[in-house]
């Protein structure tokens, strides 16, 4: 675990605050990432849109700002998160060789956790006390609950009834942190509804209230924060794949709902134009099934939640309820930048079932002793492709954005895993268990 | 575009010939909202008769979305029924050709990507075939907006643009330069649905509106009685009314009487302003 060594070392890992000090990069002054972005939202918000942005700018170049961010990085989410040569989930695939980034050992248990301390710390210094957010999986949830509670900032965070149904662990992990955690029952009572309810809220609070964005989507400057919050993602994890390996990875595989890890990931590679990046989508069902969150790779441009960029919409323009295993990926949106870099061919984008999910989950618990979030899974199965692809000589990175222990009740139901007497035969290349065996867990 | 005259037919002219006559009135014009299609496209042609009958000088035909960012509960439920009958976008320029042949006036108020996906042009184009007035579109900037006024200007559909408490003297002034018809004052910091107070700002952004503007001024969100339009009617030009006008439609959407009642009711208190 050399790649891991703290800053001060011989070949110290970039911090926090390098990933956010602009690029070459970055959107346009209206915030247009190529033809995507911008600003698509009621003019009520827009003067608090150039508030933030203006904050943001200033704090990109705030010397005591970027101390606080990098002390909170570091001793409070626990950065830098290690990257793990997976070398038997390698050798069961027998492809190319497979390196883990492990964002689920973050503080909270996702990438989550770079974003919001930012932004939390940013709605401090612009004198604001009370932040609010949406959340799908309830990941972005719990961060920015965690982060209210340690800077003492009210917090109300706007999640889908479908989703506080599917994912009540985190609904009374965001109690326990002292959020206000408010059910969303109209529209699709997902994710998408629950960011029409958070702006609904914002164009009535901006006075007093930060509305802490959770992806790289919505109006600017939004795309730009949170990509910016997240590369340290990519800058730490391409030094570490230098280190262990001695060179680049052929591909960076990341899972994409509103695409904010894969950002994170990506980023630090654009420059490097051998270096494939792969955004593996919500493939839910299957893209040819239409019930699937696959925004690139099943939808069409519009507008949506402020920003120009992909989503799943009727030929109306009325926006499709997406559908995935996945709460976190269950979006019919994607960030701007994503859409550019599939625009541009900079990055593909491709999508992964349920079944290819859950599959790769299991296979990743079971040769790795890591249990990734269910957003995740789809990164390690879309990885898992790319190694058979590159072969052995290949280096795939996958990011491990979240981990699993919300996921369990899915897991229980997809697995058989609660019914002592029965379970889903298991994933394919797995030990078959013994004929005869009592145990409803695998042999092995 | 053109000066308004009588001759002027293009929507833009049309508006402008309404609020010149409320003006020589010596009142503020009604303008009353309700979600297209709802319940369903039969009624919802008859409450849309009914807002005329009663005395709205102007109706605004609310395209169904999916997601509405800046309504509240009211018309959000109203929307999903309309979508949940079976409502396309193709059939707003039905809805506004019965309000217009029956005399009366119409916009159309739509979040922007129905707009974006039934095209531009195409959609300015055929409102204008059923002399539709102008389109509001509540979450469209200015700054956005380019492809969209092109488009409204060639076909003689007003683009009517938002403005709020929080936008600054300079957005009003690039906000207003692009608008045509009228300018929708947004009366408080919030989305639609009935308040009972209408926001203390509301004169101050109208006053503001005025510095730059010769522009007829409606202002909207959270207007419910006769007393408020009456209130309002004393500063603005126009006064919006939405979401009660679905709540006198009754918890199903067909009571009527109770939308011709409201509107009756409504163009008193405009009128209530100037006596």
């Amino acid at each position: 675990m050399n790649s891991a060594a703290p800053a001060g070392l011989s070949s110290p890992l970039p911090r926090h605050s390098e990933a956010i000090a602009g690029t070459a990069h970055d959107p346009d002054e209206r915030g247009y990432f190529g033809r995507f972005g911008g600003r698509w939202l009621p003019e009520a918000l827009v003067g608090a849109l150039d508030e933030v942005a203006e904050a943001w700018r200033k704090a990109r170049r705030d010397p005591s700002f970027l101390a606080e961010l990098d002390r909170l990085a570091r001793d409070y989410a626990g950065r830098p998160s290690p990257v793990w040569p997976a070398d038997r989930l390698t050798a069961q695939v027998g492809g190319a060789r497979i390196l883990l980034k492990r964002e689920d050992l973050n503080h909270t248990g996702s990438h989550k956790i770079n974003n919001v301390l930012g932004q939390a710390l940013l709605a401090q210094l612009m004198g604001k006390t009370r932040i609010i957010a949406e959340t799908g999986a309830g990941q972005h949830g719990v961060a920015t609950a965690t982060a209210a509670a340690l800077l003492g900032l009210d917090c109300t965070i706007y999640m889908g009834r479908v989703d506080t149904e599917r994912q009540a662990l985190n609904v009374a992990r965001m109690r326990l942190l002292g959020a206000e955690v408010v059910s969303v029952a109209t529209g699709s009572a997902t994710l998408k509804d629950a960011i029409n309810e958070a702006f609904r809220d914002w164009v009535a609070t901006v006075d007093h209230t930060f509305y802490l964005f959770g992806t790289v989507g919505g109006p600017h400057p939004f795309p730009v924060i949170v990509r910016d919050l997240q590369r340290i993602i990519g800058l730490e994890a391409r030094a570490q794949v230098l280190e262990q390996t001695g060179r680049l990875p052929d591909a960076v595989a990341a899972c994409v709902g509103g695409g904010s890890n894969a950002i994170g990931i990506f980023h630090a590679f654009l420059d490097d134009p051998d270096v494939r990046l792969v955004g593996l989508e919500a493939g839910g069902d299957g893209v040819e099934t239409g019930r699937h969150a696959a925004t690139i790779s099943g939808g069409s441009v519009g507008v949506l939640h402020g920003a120009r960029s992909f989503l799943l919409q009727d030929a109306d323009g009325q926006v499709i309820e997406s559908h995935s295993i996945s709460a976190g990926l269950d979006y019919p949106g994607v960030g701007p930048e994503h859409s550019h870099l599939a625009d541009i061919r900079r990055a593909e984008y491709r999508p992964i079932t349920d079944t290819q999910a859950m599959e790769a989950l299991a296979t990743l618990a079971r040769t790795e002793g890591i249990i990734p979030a269910v957003e995740s899974a789809h990164a390690v199965a879309g990885g898992i492709d790319l190694a058979r692809e590159l072969g052995p000589d290949g280096i795939v990175l996958i990011n491990i954005s979240g981990r699993g222990d919300k996921d369990m009740e899915t897991a229980m139901r997809w697995f058989g895993l609660g019914e002592p007497d029965q379970h889903q035969d298991p994933p394919d290349g797995l030990p078959v268990p013994p004929a005869g065996t009592a145990e409803g867990e695998p042999a092995r | 575009m053109s000066t308004p005259t009588t001759a002027d037919q293009t929507g833009t002219g049309r508006l402008a010939e309404l609020f010149a006559r409320t003006r020589a009135e010596g009142r503020a014009a009604l303008v009353g909202y309700l979600p297209a299609g709802y319940p369903d496209p039969a009624t919802s042609r008859r409450l849309f008769a009914a807002m005329v009958e009663g005395g709205c000088d102007l109706v605004e035909v609310g395209l169904p979305f999916s997601d509405p960012v800046l309504d509240g509960p009211v018309i959000q439920a109203a929307a999903q029924t309309a979508l949940a009958a079976g409502w396309h976008t193709r059939d707003v320029f039905d809805l506004v050709g019965s309000v217009t042949r029956a005399g009366g006036q119409a916009v159309v108020m739509t979040y922007f990507n129905p707009v974006l996906a039934y095209g531009a042009d195409a959609f300015a184009r055929d409102l204008a075939a059923v002399g539709g007035a102008g389109v509001i579109t509540p979450d469209l900037i200015v700054d956005e907006a380019d492809e969209w006024t092109a488009a409204a200007e060639a076909h003689g559909v007003a683009p009517i643009f938002l403005v709020a408490p929080s936008s600054p003297t300079e957005r009003i002034a690039r906000t207003t330069a692009a608008t045509r018809g009228f300018l929708y004052a947004a009366s408080v910091m919030g989305v639609t649905g009935g308040r009972d107070q209408v926001g203390a700002g509301a004169a101050d952004l109208v006053a503001r509106c005025r510095a730059v503007t010769d522009l007829p001024i409606g202002v909207g969100l959270g207007v419910r009685t006769a007393e408020q339009a009456a209130q309002i009617a004393g500063f603005a030009d126009a006064v919006i009314v939405g979401s009660a006008f679905v709540q006198a439609a009754g918890p199903d959407g067909t009571d009527v009487e109770g939308v011709r009642r409201l509107a009756t009711e409504l163009a008193r208190g405009v009128r209530a302003a100037s006596a």
